[in-house]
């Protein structure tokens, strides 16, 4: 029998990762990620759970420890976030090419200087270039069942590449929420013994990883691709059964809420789009006819999802918690270039650094964004960055560049004059 | 544990036709391995030469399960696939074949953090006393004088001490080889298999591309290291020190090769001032002495 | 070792390959090529010298040595070698103790060879 219990959203993720039956967990510490390493820990200790905890020196070797398990044949699970993402960045892609099924869990933080532990996408996105699939949640539910889910997912032989699942920093990751938690049998009928294409143990000499002709090299990441695109299909036929076991359906890599006689989307992933939902009943009260795409998965990229829900529409909004310094928000540029009969499309940038964004300044947002295009007819405005209810224009090209006030700290009197 | 040279295994663990270079001290290295672990190992390879040596797919040069891994991660690619096999009950020898830079530099941490761990692996350092895969830049490893790209006018450092630093962590098993010692280097590896718990072997591997010297002699410079002193063949068993034949009765240096015998026929040390010889010197001195306080300490001397 | 450790018994994985190109190579020779084309100079062993001591074989770098059992003169076992393979280091040769194996140039070696054959036409 499934229970039900208040649960904050890495403690979800840690339930996950031992209805998953993980074998080996190597994790290093780092907020907001810690409780899931501490609740493992715990599940372990207490025989709740029967797995082997590495207690690694940093997340390079918490990725490589984690791989190294996966390439023995178990199944393996690790967790990080921020600086630890980054500090591993090099094993991602190793993982991620070396074909072999992983699930990580990204607590979504900024990254300094100066030291932020709040919550920022720059993480998470910053990632999505290896070849992982990445996945954001919205809640702590999402965060437990998308977790199964990633399971599933990456040991598809369609797919066979590692997975993440992103939970944001302190807002999921650290406060309480009703879990659902699915009973183990529940789970071990979604969840088939570990498949991958191969393991390095004592047996036929193989090698992982030795040079490759460059023509050879380029076809296999041609495969890649094609994999992480065929992961599409894995995902909505694991996340139709999930729906057939628990009630809870994930067959779409996005949510659509209220879509249906939208005119306006506001497009975004993760916690946020909750408090998006709530603007968006607010501004339909007001008579702007508003939706939110929510952004379940962010690879693969959910094109035909985006496009069919965009089609028609006069405006995108697109939210990003994260800058791609010089340009623009990624997913506002990830979601333009998926749509090509373009409506309107206005990309903000909030919240970056953890700042708070509640449903009010949503639905401020989403007027402004309306506004424009009543006013301007058409309006392609890449960002905008909306910082303490003030609006702040700051695409490329030749669209103006407006910055706040910056408050100065001055430098010891021996650096001035420098 | 006497070895008999002619039962050794016949099995090719390194196969021909590779890409190193010829004399060169890894493959020498890995065919010892093989001879002595057999079948039940599996080998992560941090970046280096041994990685390079592999050729290229879909053909591979080392007759064992490889796991090449980036260059930081050998020992914890390592832990990770050695509880692995733990857990699905698999007999296996997990062994990390790094060299120099991906042990006392680069690979420093994990290493580390594997031995304090404790984790079930055998981890040997190819020592050939730079970064020779991509062009003999220095390492934490490079001998005092000895010329190398990076070290034009001879490198003022001197060798960092790990297997000290090793055995610092008390760990079960720490020991040095030498490539030309290979019955030495095989019954060490014979004896780590047989330890639950990290074990290190630091193999002494003369490089004669980066060293400068006839491939002709990889075995006989390995020996001369030896018989000069220059390389100390020893093992820490729980702690406890003891040297190795033909290191025990070198203690006493009037028993030991002139040092310049080694030096001599390696061009690194050709630019080699008096200065430096004598600074080279006194630091294998000091390397004896270090053996020397420890074997007092424990009552043997 | 930490706590909760290892119960024993997860299963293997099931292996499927889902027919992808994988990074994975086979142990086999000439990795890189026919390395017997760097050759400058080959081993030539002298049958009638080796003592079947086996250290060519046990020094040999490149694993081209193999030790033919009993085919020496004297019923001794003798070194075999793979010129298909042979760099050439001549580490056999130092490390045989009754200089057995001699190097010899391998140009030379290659035209004598060629003058012997069309000699015997």
């Amino acid at each position: 029998m499934a229970v039900k219990k208040p649960m904050r959203g890495n403690e979800a993720v840690a339930y996950a990762a031992k209805l998953a039956r993980v074998q080996v967990v190597a994790a290093y510490p780092i907020t907001p990620q810690t409780i899931i390493v501490e609740k493992i820990d715990e599940l372990i200790a207490n025989g709740e759970m029967d797995a082997t905890m590495i207690h690694v020196e940093s997340e390079h070797s918490a990725l490589a420890a984690t791989y190294g398990a996966a390439m023995g044949g178990v199944r393996a699970f690790t967790a990080t976030a921020s600086h630890g993402l980054a500090y591993m960045y090099e094993m991602l892609w190793w993982a991620a090419a070396s074909r072999v099924p992983i699930v990580m869990a990204v607590v979504t933080r900024a990254i300094g200087p100066p030291w932020n532990i709040h919550v920022e996408h720059a993480d998470i996105m910053s990632i999505r270039d290896s070849g992982w699939l990445v996945s954001m949640a919205e809640n702590n539910q999402e965060a437990l069942d998308l977790t199964l889910l990633m399971f599933r997912v990456t040991e598809d032989p369609r797919v066979y590449l590692p997975g993440v699942v992103g939970l944001d920093g302190f807002i999921l990751s650290h406060t309480v929420e009703p879990v659902e938690i699915p009973d183990q049998e529940t789970v071990d009928e979604f969840l088939p013994p570990r498949r991958q294409p191969y393991t390095i143990e004592p047996g036929p000499a193989i090698a992982m990883g030795n040079i490759m002709p460059d023509e050879v090299f380029e076809k296999h990441r041609m495969d890649m691709h094609a994999s992480n695109r065929a992961a599409e299909e894995a995902v909505r036929e694991a996340g139709r059964l999930y729906g057939r076991l628990t009630g809870r359906d994930y067959s779409s890599l996005v949510e659509c809420y209220r879509c249906s006689g939208a005119d306006a989307l506001i497009v975004g992933m993760g916690s946020w789009m909750g408090d998006a939902k709530i603007a968006v009943d607010r501004l339909r009260e007001k008579g702007l006819r508003f939706g939110v795409l929510r952004l379940r998965w962010v690879r693969p990229f959910p094109w035909s999802e985006i496009r069919e829900a965009a089609a028609g529409k006069k405006l995108l909004l697109v939210m990003d918690r994260s800058v791609s310094f010089g340009h623009a928000g990624p997913l506002f540029l990830e979601v333009s270039s998926a749509v090509e009969a373009r409506p309107s499309m206005v990309g903000v940038l909030a919240g970056v650094g953890g700042v708070d964004v509640s449903y009010e300044d949503i639905e401020r947002i989403a007027s402004e964004a309306y506004r424009l295009v009543e006013e301007k007819g058409h309006v392609y405005i890449p960002a905008l960055w909306y910082h303490l209810g003030e609006f702040y224009p700051m695409s490329p090209g030749p669209l103006p560049t407006r910055l706040p006030e910056m408050p100065q700290a001055p430098l010891p009197s021996s650096q001035e004059g420098r | 544990m006497a070895v008999n040279i002619k039962k050794l295994p016949r099995k090719k663990y390194v196969l021909p036709g590779n890409a190193a270079c010829p004399g060169c001290p890894e493959t020498m290295g890995f065919r010892y391995l093989g001879m002595a672990l057999g079948e039940k190992a599996v080998v992560v390879i941090p970046a280096g030469c041994s990685s390079v040596i592999q050729g290229m797919w879909p053909r591979n040069g080392w007759g064992l399960p490889v796991l090449n891994i980036v260059f930081a991660a050998g020992a914890a690619a390592a832990s990770g696939l050695a509880r692995a096999m733990e857990r699905r009950g698999v007999d296996a020898q997990v062994v990390v074949w790094a060299g120099d830079g991906g042990t006392a530099d680069i690979g420093l941490q994990a290493l580390s953090g594997a031995a304090e761990r404790g984790e079930n692996i055998i981890y040997i350092c190819v020592d050939n006393e730079a970064y020779m895969n991509t062009g003999i830049q220095r390492s934490g490893l490079t001998p005092h004088g000895a010329w190398t790209t990076t070290t034009h006018r001879g490198n003022p450092g001197r060798k960092k001490p790990l297997p000290q630093i090793v055995a610092a962590h008390k760990v079960p098993y720490v020991a040095t080889a030498s490539v030309g010692y290979p019955w030495d280097f095989i019954a060490k590896l014979r004896k780590a298999a047989s330890i639950k718990g990290f074990k290190y072997i630091h193999l002494h591997a003369p490089c004669p591309v980066g060293w400068r010297f006839d491939p002709a002699l990889t075995h006989k410079i390995a020996q001369l290291a030896v018989e000069t002193g220059a390389w100390i063949l020893y093992e820490y068993e729980n702690g406890r020190l003891h040297l190795n034949p033909p290191s025990t009765r070198l203690l006493d240096p009037s028993k030991r090769k002139p040092l310049e015998e080694y030096i001599k026929l390696q061009g690194r040390f050709r630019g080699l001032s008096e200065k430096d010889m004598e600074e080279l010197k006194r630091e294998i001195e000091e390397n004896w002495e270090d053996i020397r306080a420890v074997l007092r300490a424990q009552g043997g001397l | 070792m930490s706590e909760g450790e290892s119960r024993g018994g997860a299963p293997a994985p099931v292996l499927e390959s889902g027919g992808h190109l994988y990074p994975v190579s086979a142990a086999a020779p000439g990795s890189m090529g026919r390395t017997g084309f760097w050759r400058l100079q080959r081993p030539v062993v002298r049958a009638e010298r080796c003592t079947g001591c086996y250290l060519c074989w046990l020094y040999c770098p490149e694993a081209v040595i193999d030790m033919a059992e009993g085919a020496g003169p004297r019923g001794q076992d003798i070194p075999v070698i793979d010129y298909e393979y042979c760099k050439g280091c001549g580490v056999c040769a130092t490390a045989c103790p009754v200089k057995a194996i001699e190097m010899v140039d391998e140009e030379q070696f290659l035209m004598k060879m060629l003058e012997e054959d069309a000699g015997g036409r």
